[in-house]
């Protein structure tokens, strides 16, 4: 038993290491800056809430959090409405032997760079870019669209796409975990194919659903690089202003504070939409 | 067990392929209403393809499916009045055990305590009272299979079909669902269709059984005349166990080997053979006789080559005189009477009337 434990621990020691000085440290670190105060250059490292008293006050972090979870939940929603049919084209439609090749095929214009993507968008949105020279060209609109770029709008269409396959993924290992006898069992009771798919494969696919929800939820709304570059002033989230305040501003105090409270406002979030699912689920994991 | 003039389900002339393999080569087979009905066969001989296509869950390339009198080819199983017992059961792991038989009463008229009755009624069937709320997934394979049953028979189905039920199922528990589900049949009086590749099982359990092999049906009988009068030999070494010994037959009698000259009257019965002409007998029809025990029907000599004990019973395994393959004949044990030995001179006391000439 106590060699066990002993091994057991020799064993973890190197991952939980990795963790600790990884993501505790960093975390702990932020934690603490919160509770600190910037003096011009110096740091004042008495401990007060001056800076969640900013935060919370001045109504610009209010209103750019509530843009931030705004853009995310619109991303969150796209992307998984359009990857449940790809999932369920790919689990259901996809002859088992095709379906390896399907996947790999969908993760292809992921191996190029997040950034070069970014980019793309931006031509593709552009004022002169493809979508603008097509619809001109066809002659459906006299003027380019100023819309599309450099605002909300372009973050919410470039996040969408990058998240797609973090979503596809978790929906299509629910739907291949799914018993097709029991698609059949549904069948032979008196359903048809859409009420079977409503009674059966979706409550199924839920937590697969509710995996993706979150896995591109919590990482968009803290998302730096998209809103920075196609985001204009319109698109600003609030990883955007963390940066600003670290950099630009010299008030790393404030940043931090900014950050607690952001990861608090998506651990709620998240912790409230896995509750949501249990509900709804009926106490299933 | 009614078997009126006009049958339930009536199948014409099926075939189906799967890609260039024929599953189902010219199914013609009647099943009468309240019938309890079996589809025997070695495995991969179409069985659970000619219940799926009775359920509607496999199209077919040609033929018909008419159950109650009306054509159901083209009719999607949603739509039939049939029940499926899935071989894995099928239960919804994100429902209730009442949900579970719940589940198809959704289309069907009444009200929620009406509906709820019912299916307190279907759990009752099956002894399951009171399980109702406990979660699906927290089930025995037993249970499971109970749930499977009460789903089916909530919705009253014109026919029931069963596949492979019981193969999921220790023995014990086998034997005891065989008794349960006859008892069911009889209590709701609807028909039974079940798959199974155990012999004994559809036996035990069927008014008659279809024999299967390749995608073909050999014979349709009660039990008693599938296993005293197998149409062919396929059958008849499908079904229990037969003695085969070589055979020749010139001017109405037949020479057996061992067994020696029968003529061709007394036999039970004649049966096909794709090959060389053979007589079968079954163990039991035979027995070996005591020193000193006199017994009707005729006489064949022998030595005991192997001996099975089986506590009621014991398998002889006998090389009869002029036959090189043994014969095997099972006996009922008799308290006081001491098991032969191997090597032991035996005394066959047979009956040309147990006979079936393959020819
Ligand atoms: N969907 C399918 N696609 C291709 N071939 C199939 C399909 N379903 C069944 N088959 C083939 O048809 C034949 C009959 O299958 P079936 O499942 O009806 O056999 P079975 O008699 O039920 O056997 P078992 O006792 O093993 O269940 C098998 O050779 C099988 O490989
Ligand atoms: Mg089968």
């Amino acid at each position: 038993m106590q060699q066990d434990t002993k091994r057991g621990l020799t064993l973890i020691a190197p991952p939980l290491g990795y963790a600790v000085a990884l993501l505790a440290v960093p975390l702990i670190a932020i934690v603490i800056f919160s509770f600190w105060t910037q003096d011009y250059l110096t740091i004042d490292r008495t401990l007060s809430l001056r800076n969640y008293r900013e935060a919370l006050t001045d109504p610009i972090y209010g209103a750019i959090m509530l843009r931030s979870l705004g853009i995310s939940g619109s991303v969150t929603l796209i992307t998984v409405m359009l990857a449940f049919p790809v999932a369920y084209f790919v689990s259901f439609r996809v002859p088992p032997a095709h379906k390896s090749l399907w996947l790999f095929l969908i993760t292809i214009p992921f191996w190029t760079s997040y950034l070069l993507r970014i980019f793309l968008w931006k031509v593709i949105l552009g004022y002169n870019g493809v979508v603008n020279s097509v619809l001109t060209g066809i002659g459906l609109i006299d003027e380019p669209l100023s819309w599309i770029l450099y605002n909300a709008n372009a973050v919410v269409i470039t996040l969408s796409h990058a998240f797609a396959p973090f979503a596809i993924l978790p929906i299509f290992v629910a739907l291949e975990k799914i018993d097709r006898s029991l698609l059949e069992a549904s069948r032979d009771l008196g359903e048809n194919a859409m009420t079977t798919f409503l009674r059966v494969t979706l409550p199924l696919a839920a937590p697969g659903v509710v995996a993706a929800l979150l896995i591109v939820f919590i990482p968009t709304v803290g998302d730096y690089v998209t809103p920075a570059q196609v985001g204009g002033a319109g698109g600003t989230m609030i990883a955007n202003v963390i940066q600003a305040q670290f950099r630009d501003l010299n008030n790393a105090p404030l940043g931090a504070a900014l950050s607690v409270l952001a990861m608090l406002i998506v651990t709620v979030l998240a912790l409230g939409t896995i509750w949501i699912a249990r509900r709804l689920s009926g106490g299933r994991d | 067990m009614s078997r009126d003039n006009d049958p339930l389900i009536r199948l014409g002339g099926l075939e189906k392929y799967f890609g260039d393999y024929h599953a189902l080569r010219g199914i013609d087979l009647d099943i009468g209403a309240g019938e309890f009905f079996s589809l025997l066969g070695p495995s991969g001989c179409g069985k659970t393809t000619l219940l799926r296509v009775i359920a509607g869950f496999e199209g077919v390339d040609a033929g018909t499916v008419a159950i109650g009198g009306r054509d159901m080819t083209r009719v999607s199983p949603n739509r039939r009045p049939t029940n499926m017992v899935f071989q894995s059961y099928a239960i919804f792991p994100h429902l209730s055990v009442g949900r579970n038989v719940g589940f198809g009463l959704r289309k069907v008229s009444g009200d929620a305590a009406e509906k709820r009755k019912r299916v307190d009624e279907a759990l009752e069937m099956v002894g399951l009272a009171g399980y109702g709320d406990r979660a699906a997934h927290a089930l025995s394979g037993g249970q499971r299979q109970r749930v499977a049953l009460a789903r089916a028979l909530v919705l009253r189905p014109k026919v029931l079909l069963l596949d492979e039920p019981l193969s999921a199922l220790d023995k014990k528990m086998r034997e005891q669902m065989q008794v349960e589900l006859i008892r069911l049949q009889r209590q709701v009086g609807i028909t039974f269709i079940l798959v199974t590749h155990d012999q004994e099982e559809a036996l035990v359990m069927s008014d008659r059984i279809a024999v299967m092999f390749e995608g073909s049906i050999a014979q349709v009988a009660e039990a008693e005349a599938l296993y005293r009068r197998p149409i062919d030999r396929r059958v008849a070494e499908f079904i229990g166990v037969m003695n085969f010994l070589p055979a020749s037959i010139s001017d109405g009698v037949v020479e057996v080997a061992g067994l020696g000259k029968i003529v061709a009257d007394d036999l039970q019965s004649t049966a096909a053979t794709n090959g060389a002409p053979v007589a079968g007998f079954r163990p039991e029809t035979a027995t070996i006789l005591f020193p000193g025990q006199d017994a009707p029907g005729r006489i064949a000599e022998g030595r005991i080559a192997e001996v099975v004990y089986y506590g009621d019973m014991t398998y002889y395994d006998v090389r009869l005189d002029g036959c090189d393959k043994p014969v095997r004949i099972s006996m009922r044990n008799v308290f006081g009477r001491p098991v032969l030995e191997i090597g032991a001179q035996a005394r066959l006391s047979w009956s040309p009337g147990a006979v079936t000439l393959f020819c």
